[in-house]
């Protein structure tokens, strides 16, 4: 195929750059006109010739253009990159022409059709998405059935737990050992409070607002939120007992971790939501919500605890020597010597785990909490607002995808921080 | 003395906190259970399920027992499970190898679409494919045939079945291959060791595994008609497609869901397990004189699974664990017939629940006790 190729090219490589250059273009330009403007300029060739027609021409192209080396910075990195065999040449222009295909239509559906005006349905009247239902009902997308005049509560909550989470950066150095205790102890029982009275409400004056009404994104949070903090220590705990060397205690916790690894989710939520009741004595209610997180929270501690083992074992012995020949104890050597080491090797699996656990948390629908999926199928089956179940997926799987996008970064960040010369 | 205490009485605490909870859990089950006149007991498995199913795979009606019903379940379950491990199979390494590219434009195509679908919640991706993108379909009467003979519709992907004569003569033929291809790699594996003669194995296998199956058809009378999907026309505006075999939309986006979100990480993990060899080895296996297909075949990809097949097990671990989310969208799962509908009707919460999770726990076991004994057989020996 290379030599077949080769031989129709020029001796001369000025010739071959010039020929190379403007068939690609020409076949760029072809598909370019072809889909943003709809003018066919390759329409008079017979068949089925025209729809392959810029695909052969930016073939030849490119073809023309692969040379070793030109001296033109741009041609020769666009080579290196792009254009190194034939089947690469291929692919790249498969790829330039799908996304030069399928950006149009996109562009229109999204931006250019789309409508955003007006507060009913009948305001949509383009072709494209109807981002007013977005805005009609993103209130509800965020925060639920909760009570529109209370939100300030909500935002006020997070405010609140967020700026606390900060208040550790503010240590003075003589406190900087409390740090811990902090993170781990005093800011979730903290946070609890703050969540529990301003949004749920029930005293100092606040209206009580129950757990079926919390909903949308901001649930999502709450979820989330405890969870991770909740789950974190009792991963540690149960990694710290598969690897202890108490039979019992190892076996208890292997199998406490092989028991949630090996069951899904879903049927978790059912059991917190069917099963769990029956197992409590008689006059206790628990509120479906904190039945909800509990499950999460064990759930996802087994697989905690599995990362946290990951990053024990990869400490070498001489570590445990070390804090043993200094007459460490069994905690003191934990907690000052190899937890901080064997912490700092697992973060890219502890953010995994953690973005999982957000992920996971859209399935407590199933057990008739309204999140944000809960919220979109209410939505999506509102007698005045048919037919936009599209807008609505396309909405929230933007939002997740910059929270779990954002969070991915951040664990990449924290890797490099706080990444130690070996 | 000492000693002694610090490691029983930790042991003993554990133990006995163990026991408090799930004897609290136990008395309040029983008492709960006097209260509201339930007894406990696995006797309503072989009582009539009186519901429907919308997609089975064996044959079953309301008439059947609960335990059938579980049985045909789980084969949905299974059949979910085993078609998301093989696109997401597919689709992953060809990700995974697209991500290596010097292709400046293959790599990051590869990298977003790794990044876009392994940041949105899976459940989303299933409510999306199923309520937005499959309900934009045309109905069957407006359905345009794909590959000819078959219709993607609202309704479902409507596909031609097949209908076999002696059946069972066309599987024994190709047992009978499968066998005879195995005994072949076994010798070979034998002569190349002994004479360091090495036999086409892979065309013997090819030619084995197409002409026995070949040769049922001409001598072991096997026939093979395939039955098309036909429009019919029920009422004014309703049509319907008859006849071959109809994938429900349920089905279709479970599937598509679970395999595209689980090929982000198989892709993953195809492409730690290919950076994970040195590029010494390759250099190595060169200088000795192997052909860069022995190469691949003899040092590259025995190393690069050894470090991509624990992780990717682990993968379809969780598809087979994610397909309970099928429950969402009403596909007839072991989770939405068993720990939805049989539960509503009979009330035993525990005993389904329970029933549910050890089913699903006793996959997850089986495929990490295999992964185990794999993963023993193929470490690398040192001495």
């Amino acid at each position: 195929m290379n030599l077949s190729l080769n031989r129709i090219k020029s001796q001369n490589q000025m010739t071959n750059i010039y020929i190379g250059s403007a068939l690609l273009i020409l076949s760029i330009l072809d598909v370019f006109l072809n889909s943003f403007f709809r003018i066919n300029i390759s329409g008079s060739l017979p068949g089925n010739l025209s729809i392959f027609f810029p695909l052969i021409l930016g073939f030849l192209g490119l073809s023309y253009l692969r040379t070793e080396y030109s001296g033109y910075k741009f041609l020769d990195s666009l080579n290196k990159n792009i254009n190194t065999t034939n089947f690469n040449a291929f692919l790249t222009l498969f790829i330039t022409f799908a996304i030069l295909k399928a950006f149009p239509p996109a562009l229109s559906w999204m931006v250019l059709d789309a409508n955003i005006s007006g507060d009913t349905k009948e305001a949509c009247t383009g072709t494209g998405a109807c981002w007013t239902y977005i805005k009609v009902w993103f209130k509800r997308f965020m925060y639920g059935m909760y009570p529109n005049e209370l939100h300030w509560r909500i935002n006020s909550a997070f405010l609140l737990v967020i700026g606390l989470g900060f208040v550790g950066y503010f240590f003075k150095e003589n406190l900087k050992k409390y740090l811990a205790l902090y993170y781990v102890v005093i800011y979730p029982i903290i946070a609890f409070l703050i969540i529990y009275y301003l949004i749920s409400g029930g005293a100092f004056g606040l209206v009580w607002v129950e757990t079926g009404a919390w909903g949308g994104l901001s649930l999502t949070f709450i979820v989330s939120f405890f969870c991770l903090i909740f789950c974190f220590p009792l991963g540690m705990i149960l990694a710290l007992g598969r690897r202890s060397n108490l039979p019992a205690i190892r076996y208890i916790s292997v199998g406490y971790i092989e028991f949630w690894r090996g069951v899904p989710l879903i049927t978790v939520l059912f059991m917190s939501s069917v099963m769990f009741p029956m197992f409590l004595p008689q006059d206790f209610f628990m509120d479906k919500l904190v039945r909800v997180i509990i499950a999460i929270t064990l759930f996802e501690a087994a697989y905690c605890a599995e990362v946290i083992r990951g990053g024990l074992q990869a400490l070498p012995r001489g570590q445990y020597d070390a804090a043993k020949s200094l007459g460490m104890g069994y905690w003191k050597m934990h907690i000052f010597v190899i937890l901080p080491q064997a912490l700092k090797l697992v973060i890219p699996g502890i953010a995994n785990t953690f973005l999982a656990l957000v992920k996971d948390t859209p399935l407590i629908f199933v057990v008739g909490l309204a999140e944000i999926a809960g919220m979109l199928a209410l939505a999506k089956t509102n007698p005045k607002w048919l037919g936009f179940a599209m807008e609505g997926y396309i909405f929230a799987a933007i939002i997740f995808w910059i929270i779990c996008y954002a969070m991915s970064k951040y664990s990449y960040n924290l890797e490099e921080k706080y990444k130690t010369e070996r | 003395m000492n000693n002694k205490i610090k490691r029983i009485l930790p042991q003993l605490l554990t133990i006995l906190f163990v026991v408090f909870v799930f004897g609290f859990f136990t008395i309040n089950a029983q008492v709960n259970m006097d209260n509201r006149g339930i007894d406990f007991g696995f006797g309503f498995l072989s009582q009539e399920a009186s519901f429907d199913m919308q997609f089975t795979l064996l044959d079953y009606d309301g008439q059947d027992s609960y335990l059938w019903a579980y049985v045909v379940a789980l084969l949905n379950t299974l059949l979910v499970s085993f078609l998301g491990i093989i696109f997401c199979t597919i689709l992953g390494v060809v990700i995974g190898v697209a991500r290596l590219s010097q292709n400046f434009l293959i790599k990051n195509s590869a990298a977003w679409y790794v990044e876009f679908f392994r940041n949105i919640p899976l459940l989303l991706q299933i409510f999306f494919w199923y309520y937005a993108a499959l309900r934009a379909l045309p109905l069957p009467e407006n359905a345009q045939p794909w590959f000819g003979v078959t219709y993607m519709t609202i309704k479902g992907y409507y596909i031609p079945s097949m209908i076999w004569e002696n059946l069972n003569v066309f599987m024994s033929c190709l047992i009978a291959a499968i066998v005879a291809i195995i005994f072949i790699r076994v010798y070979a594996r034998k002569i190349q060791e002994k004479e360091g003669k090495q036999l086409p194995v892979l065309y013997i296998s090819l030619a084995l595994i197409t002409i026995l199956p070949l040769l049922s058809f001409l001598i072991g009378g096997v026939t093979l008609d395939f039955e098309m999907p036909v429009l019919k026309q029920l009422a004014q505006t309703s049509f319907i497609f008859e006849g071959g075999i109809a994938l429900p939309p349920e089905l279709i986006a479970l599937v598509l869901a679970l395999s595209l979100y689980t090929s982000t990480f198989v892709a993953e993990c195809v492409r730690a397990g290919i950076q994970g060899i040195s590029k010494g080895q390759k250099e190595a296996a060169a200088s000795v004189g192997l052909t860069p297909n022995q190469i691949l075949k003899l040092v590259i990809m025995p190393q690069a699974l050894r470090i991509i097949i624990p992780p990717t097990t682990n993968q379809y671990l969780n598809l087979t664990k994610n397909s309970s989310l099928a429950a969402a969208i009403a596909y007839p799962d072991l989770v939405l017939v068993f720990a939805g509908t049989a539960l509503m009707q009979t009330g035993k919460a525990i005993e389904i629940v329970g029933i549910t999770m050890l089913t699903y726990l006793s996959i997850s076991l089986a495929i990490a006790a295999l992964m185990n004994w794999y993963n023993k057989r193929i470490e690398i020996k040192e001495k």
